[in-house]
């Protein structure tokens, strides 16, 4: 819409004004943005320390506390097995947030390097490897993982490992569209002109202008891959009981809740949803931010 | 050696699949020469420039340019590099030829450190050489893009070819998208970079005032052959090609009348 | 002057641009009578678009304006349902960036011949056989099959084409058409130009058209508004603007353009850059970039005031009529 797109020349001198601009590193993604990234910052320290903070031992049983509501010392009361649920929530942070963060940092270094090749390349080399893409785009993330823990003893990694497969396809696709449009452009072709190497165009170049997307897919990956782990897990082909996890505690607390006492699930499902909320509207403020320079 | 032209197409082709872009096209340039190549849209004329700059490989012809044989893609990052000092192209849509990340002078100095290395400290002398005679001054070189006017950024272009200290510049409707009042200060800054460096230019344009403007000779393209070649001045004034007449007809003028083709 | 069909009075358009009313259009007056051809000549940003969209109201949202549109004499923002209708099938736009005015996922027929069959009763087969034999007029001569296409596939100038057939499909009485032709090659431009200009002397058309190219408004049109910094700077018939013009901005873009014949002569560039309203200095609005400029350009805007058959907006329009093409041609 260029006739109602704002004159790019027209960007008058800002103001210099005296407000709270943030943190160095979140200016221009507003309370929201920096409110996301407090609770991810919250969330990383638990995920750290989770152990030590924890009050009690997360694993020890008592069974004559099972379902016992918050108590004194308990604020969040005992599980199905009398194990302090405050305890699990502060422990399972590690391997609830370590999971989905490695399978969207995996696939997204495959994916963007299989999108930023095939787009360069072209011919033939993109059209199988973007065949051999839809293939397994086809198969479901749990088929995928079914796939992996035949091969390698089910565990978190195992999962991990078979999500990141799942996901790269996806993530290569939605990219490769994006960075053929960008390799289009051209200030590209102005580059190789100068006789400047392949490589350092598509990191130096693409691989930059790309960024935001990729922040953007990541942010939305990890809310999948939260939920997704879970599943895997509660399948018993990722995390297994009785280690603590967020995702293992929302499908166990599930008997709890049929029975009134839905504290487990809501608790661990209350972390995932502000962890995956906070994701996303940081990953969206950060991209907003980002393509703010281009327009 | 001395008699070779700075840059020599022989029978020159292109096919994409079934279709023959370019057919068998010949032409010049001598050193310090001006050369313009006009046609209707679809002749063919951006895929010569890309096969003279290398993006596209002929079917088949030679390109030779500065003595070098280019008719075939670069062996190696030296070559690349050797043929970029060579021949740089400006492109016509301001708005995508630059990196949106970053400024002028980063994207000068880029090419700088690329063809002629150098301490920080001189290449950024160099750069405020380059923006000086290209007419931006120092704040419009440190911003983004975005913040720049399409003739500001066409200039950033021009210096970023520039920089790389070529001796033939391709201008590929470099100045079509620009103001009316911005396209005639980017006109006058090429006649004077060129008879300041004794740079030449490869002119791709429809506009015929613009090419009688700033080229010496031209060759006019239909279905990608060459319909008709000579001084510009001649071929405007006095067009024999049929097509070249009427190309030269559809120019409005006071009186003009606009006229259907049959 | 003959009756106006089309009469702008002062039209001042004010836009939130990044959080702030600001003014696009500063005070625009002109008509247009039955038949006749008006050029609107500016540099980007000048507000060229934004007056077309005034006319056909079709302004961008949180738009402010004042003045009034008088088009056969009813005041156009007055106008509603049957009425409004009439004058949507009467007043045809042809807009400058046709790819963001077309829905992407419908085909190019249901695009064309949409209006005709809601608006007019026409059978889709009539309408479909009138869309082709148009597309056929600007050049198009395979329209049955561009019928079933999508917009993707056709390239810009093929687009503007087609937009320009699906304006004159319902043969409006006034035609908007803004830069029609930028996406063509210059023999393509003569012929669509051959179609609007027919199209208005058989069925009396008005037409605004809208262009950066004073050579092509001159050409085509009868008479020529020269647009600075959203204000009619000059208003003249088409030749007298080309070869005398009254206000430095006009003689400056006279002065701008290379020439197709004689001696190649350095171009007389306008310093600076152009402007949009909002942007322009105290005063005249083009004093920043004059060679002319005296203390009273800065000190007050002048106004629009009739000289030698037109009107032109400047101080010292008087004083400097017929020098100012001199000036042009050796700047
Ligand atoms: N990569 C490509 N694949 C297939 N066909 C192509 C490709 N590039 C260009 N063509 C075709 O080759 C012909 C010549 O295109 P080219 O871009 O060289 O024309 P041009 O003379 O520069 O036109 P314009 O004036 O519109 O820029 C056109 O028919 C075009 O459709
Ligand atoms: N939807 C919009 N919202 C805010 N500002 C706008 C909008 N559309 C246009 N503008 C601004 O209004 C002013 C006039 O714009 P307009 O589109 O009328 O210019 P124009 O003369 O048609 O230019 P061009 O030759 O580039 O088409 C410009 O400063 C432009 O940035
Ligand atoms: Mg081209
Ligand atoms: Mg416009």
């Amino acid at each position: 819409m260029s006739a109602i797109e704002l004159d790019p020349t027209v960007v008058g001198p800002v103001p210099a004004t005296r407000r709270w601009r943030g943190v160095p590193g979140l200016r221009g993604t507003g309370v929201a943005g920096h409110l996301s990234a407090l609770v991810l910052a919250i969330a990383g320290v638990v995920a750290v320390f989770g152990q030590w903070l924890a009050p009690h031992d997360p694993d020890l049983t008592n069974l004559s506390y099972a379902f016992v509501g918050p108590i004194e010392g308990h604020p969040l009361g005992f599980d199905s097995q009398g194990r302090d649920l405050l305890s699990r929530i502060l422990a399972g942070a590690r391997s609830s947030l370590l999971g989905p963060t490695a399978v969207v940092t995996l696939a997204m270094i495959v994916g963007t390097f299989l999108a930023v090749a095939t787009a360069w390349k072209g011919g033939r080399f993109d059209r199988w490897v973007s065949a051999g893409l839809d293939v397994l785009f086809a198969f479901p993330a749990i088929v995928l993982a079914i796939i992996v823990s035949v091969i390698v003893e089910p565990s978190l990694m195992s999962a991990t490992i078979a999500l990141s497969i799942a996901y790269t396809p996806y993530i290569a696709r939605v990219l490769r569209s994006a960075a053929l449009r960008e390799r289009a452009r051209d200030y590209i072709a102005a580059l190789e002109v100068q006789g400047l190497r392949a490589w350092i165009i598509c990191v130096r170049h693409l691989g930059r202008n790309l960024l935001p997307l990729i922040v953007a897919q990541g942010a939305v990956l990890f809310g999948y891959a939260m939920v997704d782990l879970a599943a895997i897990s509660f399948l018993g082909l990722g995390v297994r009981p009785p280690q603590a996890d967020w995702g293992v505690m929302v499908s166990t607390g599930q008997s709890g809740v049929l029975q009134g006492y839905p504290l487990e699930s809501l608790s661990a499902g209350v972390c995932i949803i502000a962890v995956v909320i906070a994701v996303n509207i940081l990953g969206e403020r950060l991209t907003e931010r980002a393509n703010s320079v281009t327009r | 050696m001395a008699d070779e032209p700075l840059l020599d197409v022989v029978a020159l082709r292109k096919e994409f699949g079934a279709h023959v872009a370019v057919d068998d096209v010949s032409f010049q340039i001598a050193e310090g020469g001006s050369l313009a190549i006009v046609g209707e849209s679809g002749s063919g004329k951006t895929t010569i420039a890309k096969m003279i700059t290398g993006l596209l490989a002929p079917t088949s012809g030679t390109i030779r340019a500065c003595g070098h044989d280019r008719s075939r893609p670069a062996k190696g990052a030296a070559e690349r590099r050797r043929r970029g000092g060579e021949v740089q192209i400006v492109f016509q849509d301001p708005y995508s030829s630059l990196d949106p990340r970053q400024s002028g002078a980063a994207a000068i100095d880029e090419v700088l450190a690329l063809h002629r290395g150098g301490s920080a400290d001189e290449r950024r002398d160099r750069v405020a050489e380059l923006g000086a005679l290209v007419g931006l001054d120092d704040r419009q070189l440190h911003a983004l893009p975005r913040a720049l006017s399409g003739g500001q950024r066409q200039r950033v272009a021009i210096a970023r070819a520039l920089a790389a200290e070529p001796r033939l510049l391709i201008l590929d409707e470099s100045v079509a998208a620009l103001d009316v009042s911005i396209q005639a200060q980017v006109l006058n800054l090429l006649a004077d970079v060129r008879a300041e460096t004794g740079i030449s230019y490869l002119l791709i344009s429809h506009d015929l005032a613009v090419v009688r403007q700033i080229t010496d000779d031209v060759i006019v393209m239909r279905n990608g052959q060459v319909v008709e070649r000579g001084a510009t001045r001649e071929v405007l004034d006095a067009p024999q090609h049929e097509y070249t007449q009427l190309l030269r007809a559809s120019v409005p003028a006071p009186g003009w009348t606009p006229t259907r083709r049959a | 002057m003959s009756d106006a069909f089309l009469e702008l009075q002062q039209v001042t358009v004010r836009l939130p641009i990044s959080g702030e009313l600001r003014t696009v259009l500063h005070d625009v007056s002109f008509r247009i009578a039955p038949g006749e051809a008006v050029g609107l000549v500016g540099e980007s940003g000048s507000g060229k678009s934004m007056t077309a969209r005034a006319v056909a109201r079709l302004l961008p949202p949180g738009a402010e304006s004042s003045g009034t549109v008088l088009f056969a004499g009813n005041d156009v923002a007055a106008l509603k349902g049957a009425a409004l209708r009439a004058f949507r099938a009467e007043v045809a736009v042809v807009f400058q960036d046709p790819r963001a005015h077309i829905n992407p996922v419908r085909t190019i027929g249901d695009f064309m011949t949409e209006a005709l069959r809601t608006n007019h009763d026409v059978s889709r087969a009539d309408a479909a056989a009138k869309a082709v034999s148009l597309l056929a007029e600007v050049g198009i001569a395979d329209g049955q099959r561009r019928l079933e296409q999508h917009p993707h596939e056709l390239s810009g100038g093929l687009l503007q084409r087609v937009m320009i057939a699906t304006a004159l499909l319902t043969e409006p009485k006034l035609l908007l058409a803004d830069e029609p032709t930028t996406a063509l090659d210059v023999t393509t431009q003569s012929d669509v130009m051959a179609i609007l200009d027919e199209l208005r002397r058989e069925r009396g058309m008005s037409m605004l058209f809208i262009t950066h190219d004073l050579e092509l408004a001159g050409a085509v049109c009868d008479r020529t508004a020269v647009m600075y910094a959203g204000q009619l700077v000059e208003e003249r018939t088409s030749s007298a603007l080309h070869d005398d013009p009254l206000h430095p901005y006009t003689a400056g873009l006279v002065g701008a353009r290379p020439r197709i014949d004689g001696d190649v002569v350095r171009l007389s560039a306008i310093p600076g850059r152009p402007r949009s309203a909002f942007e322009a200095p105290a005063g005249c609005a083009f004093n920043d970039r004059c060679v002319h400029v005296v203390d009273d350009c800065v000190a007050s805007r002048p106004a629009l005031e009739p000289l030698d058959g037109g009107s032109v907006r400047c101080h010292r329009a008087v004083e400097l009529r017929g020098r100012l093409q001199e000036g042009a041609a050796h700047g």
